[in-house]
């Protein structure tokens, strides 16, 4: 019986908590002044004052 | 003093307990492997016994803190040298069993150097000792220069270094010794399995606290595929471990599942340490030492982070297609299936993203021989997940299934893919680590490039062949309903693709010599005389001004 109920919240409930939790991540990416961030943080890794050449 | 006492007090406690357990041992592997503790706890003490610094201690001066101004290098360079060594030690092996299974007569007769034992040894060796000590030793490097912090708690992330080294030993010598617990890429036994578990404890504390201690508000992107490599390799090997002892001075054990479940555990581990050890991992390292070594930073970083999440909420599914066709349920091979083809969108994304990265700087592939190999890694990343999610495919897979096109598959993503990107990254690292100008020799750097590709293509197409014919000649039936080919025909037809395969094989293991002999020259200090890769023409006759013929008639 466990089984049963574990499977039916797997591919209900379960299903849909992470679809939209993984939907809600890739819209997050797409907020607006993303850009500007997403920017700054790629060229973070060149800051003139690393040490590391 | 007190603190030096209680560790000396420590490691011999552990030299006397490992030596009991060596005497009481219900079996030789398990005793042999208590000796291994012993010597190596018994090394530790020796080397803490001789490093203490008496005289400060005597003085009562306390030992000053490390500066926080540079970064913890050290079982960075470590790690390096570690990686190197055992990917010779695990690229020689496969060029070993490559042979055997041409000439079976170099199995020598004699338990310890059969197929199967070498075979778990390669596998671990290249997988494992090479693959995660490249992985510990760059997350080490790219986390602190992205936090822009130092390493946390340094003792233990020397202990997580030694640690995974004895790791390695016990699973190596235990295969040797027949010690298995038969799960693909998961044979080491129970209280192998326990202290890994500790160190890989140990590393993730390492990693998190390192970046708990940030000075950068962001965690670069890099940081988030390094994290959840280790955390999914933590969840994978405890959940895919569990087994109960026979004896607690014993090597054997029986594993917690049985039958289909234990199979699916086992693939749900085994696609899973392909997915974020082989995958995950690697990328933590395309997306910091592409940029860097390309000088540009990544193609789009929003693209990055749906790479990321992308992966993250698929990989784990696609396990079951490792077990199309046996007792498993059918909507679970299906489920296998489906999410191996769709892990093809993230897996493309991520290669588009990196090979972007080069966009508008594509000249530096005839240049910089590191971003070749490192373009040629991308390459093998988008070729063998374009390669897997086809064979994932039910009708694909009843051909490819068991046969060597599994294992040419395998070896374009690991030779390609994890080999190519390690060895860059190694050549972005050892000049910058050991405070040098410039790598020995860049040319060689180039050899390595093309004995390494070369050696991939006649890998990937012997196998290919081998493997379509294999799956061809198995499954054809005569007008009699019986089957053609017995398998020793099929076995005696391979033989020549064996031998292109072992052939490939050497060319590769060969390429990593040449960067054993460049990393050598380069850390002694040395720079080769050479011609640089590339030379803008320059004619120094015409470069002068034209005396005595105006250009320009005057006018009329």
């Amino acid at each position: 019986m466990i089984y049963e109920e574990l499977r039916h919240f797997a591919d209900s409930y379960g299903l849909l908590f992470l679809a939209l939790i993984f939907l809600s991540f890739i819209g997050w990416t797409f907020r607006p002044g993303s850009r500007q961030k997403h920017e700054e943080a790629a060229n973070m890794i060149f800051e003139e004052d690393q040490d590391d050449g | 003093m007190d603190t030096l006492l209680l560790r000396v007090g420590g490691w011999l406690a552990i030299v006397f307990f490992a030596f009991i357990a060596m005497v009481l041992a219900a079996d030789t592997g398990f005793a042999v492997h208590m000796a291994i503790i012993a010597m190596a706890a018994g090394i530790t003490l020796w080397v803490t016994i001789n490093k203490a610094d008496y005289a400060a201690i005597g003085r009562g001066i306390l030992k000053a803190p490390a500066d926080p101004g540079i970064y913890d290098d050290d079982p960075i360079r470590w790690g390096v040298i570690a990686t190197i060594f055992w990917g010779i030690a695990g690229m020689a092996v496969g060029l070993i069993i490559a042979l055997q299974l041409a000439f079976p007569v170099l199995n020598l007769n004699n338990e310890y150097t059969t197929f199967g034992r070498l075979r778990p040894l390669h596998t671990s060796a290249v997988v494992f000792a090479f693959g995660g000590n490249a992985l510990i030793a760059t997350s080490y490097y790219v986390v602190q220069r992205t936090c822009r912090a130092r390493l946390a708690f340094p003792g233990l992330a020397r202990f997580v270094f030694w640690g995974y080294q004895l790791f390695i030993v016990l699973a190596a010598t235990g295969y040797l010794m027949g010690i298995t617990q038969s799960k693909e890429y998961a044979e080491p036994e129970w209280y192998v399995d326990l202290w890994l578990t500790i160190v890989w404890l140990c590393y993730a504390a390492v990693f998190i606290g390192t970046v708990v201690r940030r000075s950068e508000p962001h965690i670069y992107v890099a940081n988030w595929f390094y994290l959840s490599f280790i955390l999914t390799i933590a969840m994978l090997h405890v959940v895919n471990g569990l087994s109960m002892p026979v004896s607690l001075l014993g090597s054997k054990s029986y594993a917690a599942f049985a039958g289909v479940q234990d199979a699916l555990t086992q693939w749900w581990y085994g696609h899973n340490a392909v997915g974020f050890f082989l995958t995950a991992g690697f990328l933590a390292m395309m997306y910091y030492f592409v940029p860097k070594q390309a000088e540009r930073p990544v193609y789009s970083y929003r693209l990055s982070i749906i790479h990321f999440w992308s992966l993250i909420f698929l990989y784990i599914w696609a396990g079951p297609h490792h077990l199309h066709y046996t007792a498993l349920p059918d909507w679970a091979q299906t489920l296998g299936m489906v999410f191996s083809i769709v892990l093809w969108m993230p897996s493309w994304g991520g290669m588009i993203n990196g090979l972007m990265t080069l966009n508008g700087a594509w000249d530096k592939i005839r240049t910089d021989p590191i971003i070749r190999m490192m373009v040629l890694a991308l390459a093998f990343y988008g070729m063998s997940t374009f390669e897997g999610p086809m064979m994932s495919i039910k009708a694909v897979n009843s051909l490819s299934h068991y046969t060597d096109w599994t294992v040419g598959h395998v070896h374009s993503g690991a030779l390609g893919w994890n080999g190519m990107i390690t060895f860059a990254c190694l050549y972005y690292l050892v000049p910058r680590l050991w405070g040098k100008e410039r790598l020995y020799s860049l040319r060689m750097v180039n050899w390595h490039f093309w004995l390494a590709t070369l050696g991939i293509v006649l890998y990937a197409a012997s196998m290919w062949v081998a493997g379509i014919m294999q799956g061809l000649m198995w499954r054809e039936y005569g007008d009699d309903g019986y089957l053609v080919y017995a398998f020793s025909e099929v076995v005696s037809a391979m033989l020549p693709m064996y031998l292109i395969r072992a052939a490939g094989g050497l060319l590769y293991l060969a390429g990593a010599f040449v960067l054993v002999y460049n990393v050598w020259m380069t850390i002694a200090g040395k720079q080769r005389e050479e011609k640089p890769m590339t030379e803008t023409p320059h004619n120094e006759d015409l470069d002068k001004p034209i005396v005595g013929k105006p250009a320009i008639a005057p006018a009329e």
